[in-house]
């Protein structure tokens, strides 16, 4: 599995694959997965941005893998990828990792040393990542 | 001389100065030299006993160093002698062999227990460090030339601009290696105290001095061990570093209870020169309730890491415990130094966690502050709000859409309403009807309301309410479910089979589908009681039919036909339904059971059996069902078995089957003439009622209820004639067919 942040210019903040081959075409789902996200987010148009429509669900399922979406306020784009094998893993627990990684990430911009639009070194960043994607894969 | 065969050998000469590794193997090659074994690297890996080099150093410039390196320090162990700073964790050459490495990796590993050193107290180490460090240089053996970590001095510089004098060794030489050997552990060489005094470290290694004897002594080690125990806790911040950095955040920030907000801190921090992403992972780590704002403890803890980093220790991956802010008293600093990692700081700065944390005695001190400060904390979302570091998020939030209110899913009332509005609107028109037929008033009010309510249900929810609100007004208390199925009549309207009146609700138990008319007659001259189910339910009960019983009904009925259309029409706007009303619907129920159908009278002599047997308004209803259909079914036999079924069925029944009717004729589309004949026979028959006898004394409720009533009779019978009218139509297309081909067959026969 993948796990992404792109941010609202879509260029990516971060990246970290789980089984670190394949990473390339990780790289290449979630862009390609960016198109989907886009519709979604016109979709919404007039709508109320709350935070349930923050959460965009499953962009597309491919045969091997998933993708999920979740975009913030701020049009910053999370992306992830699980492996269709993964079955187990259910809407909720995405959702509940969505919401993790956007903590994650507001945390990061609360830090003055971050400028939004950096690549994301943090490493508290990436170890909450690490841990919840050792827990999916 | 052996001391520069030595130095070749172990390097140093090569780096040009002492690493660690390389002054252990100068100490290896001087025991060896002093043990009398040739000078060479491979003695270092074959001797295995080497006694520990002998350093000779004047013990009263030893002590003298000690006490001044140590001296804020009581409780430092006697054994100061020499002290060899711990070897930075995975230093350690794979030379060493000898006990003294054998010592000197137990301080390794004493060391490396306590993974991040203390930091160097930058208090001390300016004044103390270059005198150790003088004091170094003073040290024979072999030209240690290593200097103590440059402390916080060069780091003082831009922070307090303070220059100590000894920031010659701004470099310290143990920057090449990772985590520099910053003090605590001593190891003693034997019974010289090594000369390196070496790292004399600072005064931070004060609060960890053990002396570790190289002699390897288990018990060494273990006082080592246990006096690196009880002084545990690298990260622990002494008074005197948090005094300065007290002073500091007073300069940023001059209320100690406040925050130092992030871009502040951003350009304070980075005097540091570290790197911008320590930096970063430094605020990370002391920021710790995360709102971009740093409170006293925050900063302390991130001056201690950013004193840390610079002394070359590497940043931990969590906070350490004794640098996460404290909420609580931290009197209780006797506690080993392994303070539970929930010490003090809850996430709720109003809690008082018992735990206690040991390890910031001089947080007594801020306890106040914290106090305070935990009111701000349980603010800090404004700050945070107000915080210049927080990102400003181009706002997505879209303003409420009006267009998205909720709109009913309303359906469209099929054609029986507009067709209603039209008749009613054609009638209208020529209406002259004096009558006051309030009955028809009623009634085509009924109709009209009706289509009021159909029309707005093709709109949206307001209109509908609109809808509502014209029926409310006939609505009364006993009424209110007559409004329902008003109500639901309209709205029932999503498809020919929904204009159909709903559910027939409970029916008078004896009364036709007539109900509303029957109920009228009930409450006003039968049985004022009993207006019961009839109120209740009010299935569009076709108005009873003028019946045989009442000769002139028919007649006049049919003479008033265009007339009762007229006056139908007339009558249809909203008009509040006089009471009158309810009288005539009884005269009508005369009517009715006069008997207009002459083909049925059988079943409208039924009709009128039950209306007049019980002269339930519902009776009345199903009379002029009766009488709708009577009119059709001259024509159409096929209506016959519907109405018998009627007939046959004058109690519950009966309605039921007329609703049917009723269902069916929705879905034809009427004419309108026909409906107006039809509506015109109503209203016929209502206008044939003499006056009607007025009860005024009666609810003004029971009156709009029966209003309501009649209108909904109304909207019945208009449903049932449209629906005979088109069953008419097909039966006079099926005749001018069989005509047809009777033509066709003819010329044959003519022939």
């Amino acid at each position: 599995g993948s796990c992404d942040l792109l941010c609202s210019q879509n260029y990516p903040l971060y990246i970290r694959s789980v089984p670190t081959e394949n990473e390339l075409k990780f790289h290449y789902t979630v862009h390609t997965s960016l198109d989907v996200v886009d519709e979604k987010i016109s979709a919404m148009g007039k709508a109320l941005v709350d935070q349930r429509e923050l959460y965009l669900g499953l962009l597309y399922p491919t045969e091997d893998y998933k993708v999920y979406g979740y975009v913030t306020n701020s049009k910053v784009k999370f992306v992830m990828v699980v492996d269709s094998s993964n079955t187990a893993l259910r809407d909720n627990e995405i959702r509940s990792m969505f919401r993790k990684l956007h903590n994650s990430y507001t945390d990061i911009m609360c830090n003055p040393f971050y400028n939004p639009g950096d690549r994301i070194h943090s490493r508290a960043f990436d170890t909450m990542v690490n841990s919840m994607m050792m827990q999916v894969c | 001389m052996p001391t520069l065969n030595i130095m070749e050998l172990c390097g140093a000469t090569r780096l040009g100065y002492f690493g660690r590794s390389q002054f252990y193997i100068a100490l290896k090659l001087v025991a060896v030299a002093q043990s009398g074994l040739p000078l060479r690297v491979e003695s270092l890996n074959t001797v295995k006993d080497l006694p520990l080099p002998r350093f000779v150093v004047s013990k009263n410039e030893q002590e003298s160093r000690h006490t001044a390196l140590y001296s804020s320090d009581a409780e430092n162990p006697a054994s100061y002698s020499g002290v060899i700073p711990p070897p930075p964790p995975g230093r350690i050459q794979g030379k060493k062999g000898s006990v003294s490495h054998d010592a000197v990796q137990q301080r390794t590993s004493t060391d490396q227990q306590e993974s991040t050193s203390p930091i160097v107290s930058p208090q001390q180490s300016p004044p103390t460090s270059p005198h150790t460090w003088r004091k170094h240089n003073r040290h024979p053996s072999g030209g240690n030339n290593e200097r103590p970590l440059a402390g916080p001095g060069p780091f003082w510089a831009p922070f307090s601009e303070v220059q100590p004098g000894s920031s010659t060794s701004s470099d310290p030489i143990w920057s090449g290696h990772s985590p520099p050997p910053h003090q605590e552990n001593w190891v003693s060489f034997a019974d010289t105290p090594p000369t390196s005094a070496l790292l004399a470290m600072h005064p931070a290694s004060v609060q960890d001095q053990t002396t570790v004897r190289t002699v390897a002594s288990a018990t060494t080690a273990n006082e080592i061990r246990r006096q690196s125990s009880s002084y545990d806790d690298p990260w622990k911040i002494t008074d005197e570093q948090r005094q300065y950095y007290v002073n500091q955040f007073k300069t940023i920030q001059p209320d100690l209870n406040g925050f130092i907000p992030g871009s502040a801190a951003k350009e304070f921090f980075t005097k540091s020169k570290l790197p911008i992403l320590e930096l970063s992972h430094i605020w990370e780590l002391s920021d710790f309730d995360k709102d971009g704002a740093l409170t006293l403890d925050e900063f302390c803890a991130a001056f201690h890491l950013v004193v840390a980093r610079k002394n070359g220790y590497d940043l931990p991956e969590k906070l350490p415990e004794s640098l996460m802010p404290k909420l609580i008293d931290l009197e209780d600093s006797t506690e080993v130094g392994e303070q539970t990692g929930e010490v003090g700081y809850s996430g709720s700065p109003a809690e008082a966690p018992p735990s206690k944390s040991p390890s910031m005695p001089s947080l007594n001190q801020t306890w106040p502050e914290l106090n305070q400060s935990s009111e701000q904390w349980e603010t800090f979302s404004e700050r945070s709000s107000s915080s210049q570091t927080l990102t400003q998020f181009d706002s997505n939030i879209a303003p409420a859409d009006p267009d998205t209110a909720i709109v009913h899913p309303v359906p469209i009332r099929m054609t029986p309403s507009k067709i209603h509005m039209q008749e009613m609107e054609l009638k209208r028109t020529g209406s002259d009807h004096a009558n006051p037929t309030s009955p028809l008033l009623v009634k085509p009010s009924d109709l009209p309301e009706e289509n009021k309510m159909g029309s707005s249900v093709k709109f949206t929810s307001g209109n509908t309410v609109n809808g509502y609100s014209s029926s409310d007004s006939y609505t009364s208390d006993p009424e209110q479910i007559g409004n329902a199925v008003t109500r639901q009549r309209s709205h029932s309207g999503t498809s020919p089979d929904n204009t159909a009146p709903p559910p027939p609700p409970p029916r008078p138990h004896a009364s036709h589908s007539r109900s509303s008319s029957l109920d009228m007659n009930r409450s006003f001259s039968v049985t004022p009681g009993q207006q019961q189910s009839g109120v209740v339910a009010y299935p569009p009960a076709v108005p009873p039919r003028p019946q045989p019983s009442q000769g002139t009904g028919p007649h006049v009925h049919r003479s008033v036909d265009a007339d009762g259309l007229i006056a139908h029409t007339s009558t249809s706007p909203q008009q509040i339904p006089e009471q009158p009303n309810f009288a005539d619907f009884s005269q009508f129920e005369a009517f009715a059971v006069s008997g207009v159908n002459k083909e049925e009278e059988d079943e409208i002599e039924t009709h009128p059996e039950v209306l007049q047997v019980e002269k339930p308004s519902d009776s009345a209803s199903s009379l002029r069902v009766a009488k709708a259909d009577g009119r059709v079914e001259d024509k159409v036999p096929a209506n016959v078995p519907s109405s018998a079924a009627k007939g046959t069925t004058p109690l519950a029944p009966p309605p039921k089957p007329i609703r049917r009717r009723l269902k069916s004729e929705d879905e034809l589309r009427p004419e309108a003439e026909e409906h107006t004949q039809k509506t015109g026979v109503i209203a016929a028959v209502l206008a044939s009622q003499p006056s009607i006898p007025r009860s005024v004394g009666k609810d003004k409720k029971a009156i709009q209820a029966s209003i309501r009533r009649n209108k909904e009779t109304n909207t019945v019978l208009a449903r049932l004639n449209s629906e005979l009218q088109q069953q008419l139509k097909d039966v006079l297309e099926e005749r001018i067919s069989l005509e047809v081909q009777l033509e066709q067959l003819r010329p044959f026969s003519h022939l």
